[in-house]
């Protein structure tokens, strides 16, 4: 046997050893043990909370509900604008056992077409699976009825509803109700820049034109939340929290929609701006723009083959000719130019002159022609009204100069907006030099003041612009903006809007309003000489006006104006403005033919009409008797 | 062997039958403790519960049956079970069946078995043999000789790659070394050495993933979504925990499944979220427990090998219970290391209670040799 080495072994020695070592193992445990234990507390206890909000971060889930837009209605409660469910049909791709088999039995049922079930693949892709994916949108109520049918053999298939815009009235309001559509990336932008992003976080539409862009603040309400539990998925567990968002306001608009309707059964055909207001209060009874399109091709997404339609169509639809359409406003401005002249002191109600049917001025050998040939002979201001005499507006304006015409008018509203709640509004064009020089490089020359008399020249106006500027007229200078909403409609209460004025014309005799009226009067109501006094014979109603024709096409020196030569954008654009009753104004209008010819003889027909349709029910405050 | 009882006062059930009742004790509540996290964690799954229980059961019945088997018997087989493991390991490198990216199975035809489990007892018992041959403290030749049957299995575990159990082996061997006296000189010499050995075992010996696993562990928001999931989430969930935690099946990280691994490796962050920092402490209380009954045991024991056994598979079932709480709150990298006794899983469970069984059978039949 091998000599062991080992010595005898001193088992005390050993266990004491072991011992020592086992206490220090011990104590490094116990260290151990303390640097874990103070590290959960400082996870625990330290930063509990910021785990704790971590942990609510995972699970809780904030899901915004949108608002339900509010209505809008017309001033007599008509719905203009409502909310109507449309359905689509949804799939749950986990709840389908054979997705497949399902699509073509679907197929069956509601004829899917392949687009439909190659989009849905796409859309499938990088969805979760528990996450609804649709496969048809749109749905028709048959469609609804017969997929309800057979509902039961299609577990995970469903259909489902949200709220869409509806336009019952489709065409006949578009311009002044606007639409909505989806909201696109523009928009989003501009709801990030006013901080409202969270408010449409889960809106699908947002008001694009007229009053449903205008007012699109109240119409839409507050977006309400839904606090709820997910899992690592995604998945919905259950709902902790709701707060049902706030409803927009239903609004109530001046419109009276059976005279919009009326007034676009008129104009069928034409290219035309017809617009009625209260001038009192500058309500917008109604406001139309022909040719018109349907808005409700704009709230689901208009095709590009349809919107290719509307942009190329000759009559140009998307413009609305009432608030953005620039006629030269012709001789609807001689009312106004004639209040001018009397606060001027450069005429008198006394002022007469004699028409030969030509007007010229010193140093320019320029002649230019009333619309009657041979002259209205002698005239006086209101006669020169009644007879829409060129030769006395001609001289007025060159005694005024564009100075005094250009400071005037701008006073009327002309060159600037007048302050419809529309968006969509143009500010045409009221010439002064600096404008001239601006625009055309050139200096204003004495001749180009004498047109501007006519409200031809360079002068253009929108319908509306005109219409505010009668009205000043009519309220013998005070200014009421016109104005589209009436007011917000509270439980069947309506809270009105208030009137917006601005600061109202101040002139020395009070009289030259009623000066100017009386003449507009005649244009009506004098057998002898009034120019619509034809188109206004027998109304029940008294009423006042001015017609107008604008020029679009220079007649040369010599040459007569002849329409049947003159292509069809070149003729003369009709125009005619009015009120009734004559002494206690309720509605005021223009009416702006495009290219119909004469004002009195094409425009006042029109406007007999509609008189006659707002008076047929009614009692006009003083009822006029015609001889 | 001498089987006279000489004292019947002493002679209990349990100590007939060879169970330190104390030490039962402390691993039935740690068990209890497992079994009601894991019904939480597992979505209150009951045949999940019903496979643990009976996982519980047979593991029960392997420590019963090594607490049988008296502590000199170990030591005799100590060295067959070694060489025995060390071939059945090079036999996993060569044959052995690949799962999960690594290659730790031996395919036995009936069933599947992972020869590392054996060596997490057959290295202590290895080293405890071949060092108590020896006067203790050991010569520094045997503690070499000693590191290098550590180290052969070490790395044979590690090449599998397993890092969590080629951790745990090492450090069963170098506990076994420490405990029987190794030189303090030696200690920081081999500290050192292995400081140096890092970079090496970085860049020849560490696979890509583990490295990422590392590099994870140092910052886990570089990568929030991806390889720093795991480790935001479970310390999110014990954050949010508390001191009193949000109650029992009521973790909102582990029920609504934002936490993963819930009821294997990451347990502990469930218990923590739903039990709180206070429920963290009564764990800790029932680990201090057996802990310290193991060493008492390792104290007490006649001879030098069955201290040294003892001591080591109770220092080793500490690392168990370190590694798994560093790493679930952040402190430690993530390996694969289960919470001992907590865990829902079964070879390590198995192995752990074998371990139990062979400081039971020191436990108890010491005496019966000594009087």
């Amino acid at each position: 046997m091998p000599i062991k080495r080992q010595t005898i072994r001193d088992h005390t020695a050993e266990a004491n050893l072991f011992a020592r070592r086992t206490i220090i193992a011990l104590l490094v445990i116990g260290v151990t043990l303390g640097v874990i234990v103070s590290n959960l507390y400082s996870l625990q206890i330290t930063q509990h909370e910021d785990y704790q909000t971590r942990s609510n971060g995972n699970r809780i889930k904030v899901l915004p509900v949108a608002p339900n837009r509010g209505l809008v209605l017309d001033r007599n409660g008509v719905i203009l604008a409502e909310n109507i469910p449309v359905f689509s049909l949804d799939i749950i791709p986990e709840e389908v056992d054979d997705l497949d088999a399902t699509l073509t039995e679907l197929t069956h049922i509601l004829s899917l077409s392949e687009d439909d079930i190659s989009d849905f693949r796409q859309a499938l892709k990088g969805q979760r699976r528990f996450k609804p994916v649709s496969i048809k949108t749109r749905l028709n109520q048959q469609q609804v009825a017969q997929f309800a049918v057979h509902q039961h053999h299609f577990p995970g298939v469903s259909v489902n509803a949200r709220l869409a815009r509806y336009y019952p009235y489709g065409s006949a309001l578009t311009h002044a109700l606007g639409y909505v559509a989806r909201i696109n990336k523009r928009d989003l932008q501009k709801l990030q820049e006013s901080g409202q992003d969270a408010n449409y976080a889960a809106t699908h539409d947002i008001g694009k034109q007229g009053i449903e862009r205008f007012y699109e603040t109240r119409l839409h309400g507050s977006v309400g939340y839904q606090q709820v539990e997910v899992n690592n998925q995604g998945r919905i567990l259950r709902t902790l929290d709701f707060q049902p968002p706030t409803p927009g306001d239903d609004i109530v608009l001046n419109i009276d929609i059976e005279l919009q309707l009326y007034i676009q059964s008129l104009l069928e055909g034409q290219r035309a701006a017809v617009i009625v207001t209260e001038p009192k209060t500058g309500a917008v009874l109604a406001l139309y723009s022909n040719p018109s399109y349907d808005p409700n091709l704009f709230v689901h997404g208009i095709s590009s083959k349809d919107y290719r339609g509307l942009l190329s169509s000759g009559g140009r639809p998307l413009i609305n000719r009432a608030t953005q359409g620039q006629y030269a406003p012709a001789s609807t401005v001689k009312p106004l130019l004639a209040v001018v002249g009397l606060e001027q002191g450069l005429i008198t109600p006394e002022t007469t002159m004699t028409d030969r049917g030509r007007y010229s001025i010193p140093n320019v050998s320029h002649t230019w022609r009333d619309w009657k040939k041979w002259g209205h002979g002698k005239v006086d201001v209101v006669k020169s009204i009644e007879v829409s005499c060129n030769i006395f507006f001609y001289d007025l304006a060159y005694k005024l100069g564009i100075d005094t015409i250009n400071a005037s008018m701008s006073e009327f509203g002309f060159g600037d907006y007048t302050g419809i709640d529309l968006a969509e509004e143009s500010d045409g064009i009221m010439p002064s030099r600096g404008w001239k020089r601006a625009n055309t490089n050139e200096p204003w020359y004495i001749g180009d003041t004498i047109p501007v008399g006519i409200g031809q020249g360079f002068w253009t106006a929108t319908p509306l612009q005109v219409n505010h500027a009668i009205n000043i007229l009519i309220n013998h200078g005070q200014k009421v903006l016109p104005q589209i909403l009436r007011g917000v409609k509270h439980n069947d209460e309506i809270s009105l809007e208030g009137l917006k004025t601005a600061r109202p014309i101040a002139v020395n005799d009070d009289k030259n309003w009623d000066l100017a009226l009386r003449g507009m009067r005649g244009v009506v109501n004098n057998q002898e000489h009034g120019t619509a006094r034809l188109a206004f014979k027998g109304t029940p109603y008294s009423s006042a006006g001015k017609s107008g024709t604008a020029q679009r096409f220079t007649v040369a020196q010599d040459e007569e104006y002849d329409a049947e030569t003159v292509s069809a954008h070149l003729r003369d654009n009709a125009i005619y403005v009015g009120f009734a009753p004559y002494e206690s104004p309720e509605i005021s209008f223009t009416i702006v033919l495009e290219n119909a010819g004469g004002g009195s003889s094409n425009a006042a027909p029109i406007a007999r009409q509609i008189m006659d349709f707002y008076f047929r029910d009614r009692t006009p405050d003083i009822a006029q008797v015609e001889p | 062997m001498n089987r006279t009882v000489i004292n019947p006062h002493y002679t209990s059930l349990l100590q007939r039958i060879h169970v330190d009742g104390v030490l039962l004790l402390g691993l039935i509540c740690l068990m209890a403790v497992g079994l009601v996290t894991i019904y939480s964690a597992g979505g209150q799954d009951m045949a999940l519960i019903q496979r643990q229980v009976v996982r519980l059961g047979l593991a029960l019945v392997v420590m019963l049956v090594l607490a049988q088997i008296p502590p000199m018997a170990y030591r005799g087989m100590a060295i067959y079970f070694y060489i025995i493991g060390l071939l059945m390991l090079v036999a996993v490198l060569a044959v052995g069946v690949v799962g999960k990216g690594a290659q730790r199975w031996l395919d036995l035809g009936f069933m599947r078995f992972q020869p590392s489990e054996i060596m997490k007892l057959a290295v202590p018992m290895m080293v405890a043999w071949y060092i108590s041959k020896f006067t203790l403290p050991p010569r520094s030749l045997h503690i070499g000789l000693g590191f290098l049957m550590v180290a052969i299995p070490t790395i044979l575990i590690a090449r599998q790659p397993d890092l969590g159990t080629s951790l745990l082996i090492a450090s069963s061997g170098i506990f076994a070394l420490f405990l029987a006296g190794m030189s303090w000189r030696l200690i920081g010499f081999v500290s050192i050495l292995g400081g140096a050995f890092a970079p090496v075992m970085w860049f020849f010996l560490m696979k890509d993933y583990q490295k990422q696993r590392v590099l994870t562990f140092l910052n886990p928001e570089s990568d929030p979504l991806g390889s720093g999931y795991h480790i935001i989430q479970s310390k999110i969930a014990i954050g949010s925990g508390g001191a009193d935690g949000k109650g029992w099946l009521q973790g909102t990280q582990s029920q609504l499944e934002f936490l993963p691994e819930r009821h294997t490796d990451f347990i502990f962050a469930v218990f923590s979220e739903e039990f709180g920092l206070y429920g963290i402490l009564g764990l800790l209380g029932i680990y201090a427990f057996i802990i310290l009954r193991g060493m008492w045991i390792a104290v007490r024991a006649q001879d030098a090998f069955s201290k040294l056994l003892a001591g080591s598979i109770t220092l080793t079932f500490f690392v168990y219970v370190f590694v798994n709480m560093g790493m679930v709150s952040g402190l430690l990298p993530v390996v694969g290391v289960p919470l001992p006794l907590v865990s829902y899983g079964g070879t390590s469970m198995v192995t752990l209670l074998a371990g139990f069984g062979m400081l039971m059978s020191i436990s108890t039949q010491k005496r019966l040799m000594s009087r």
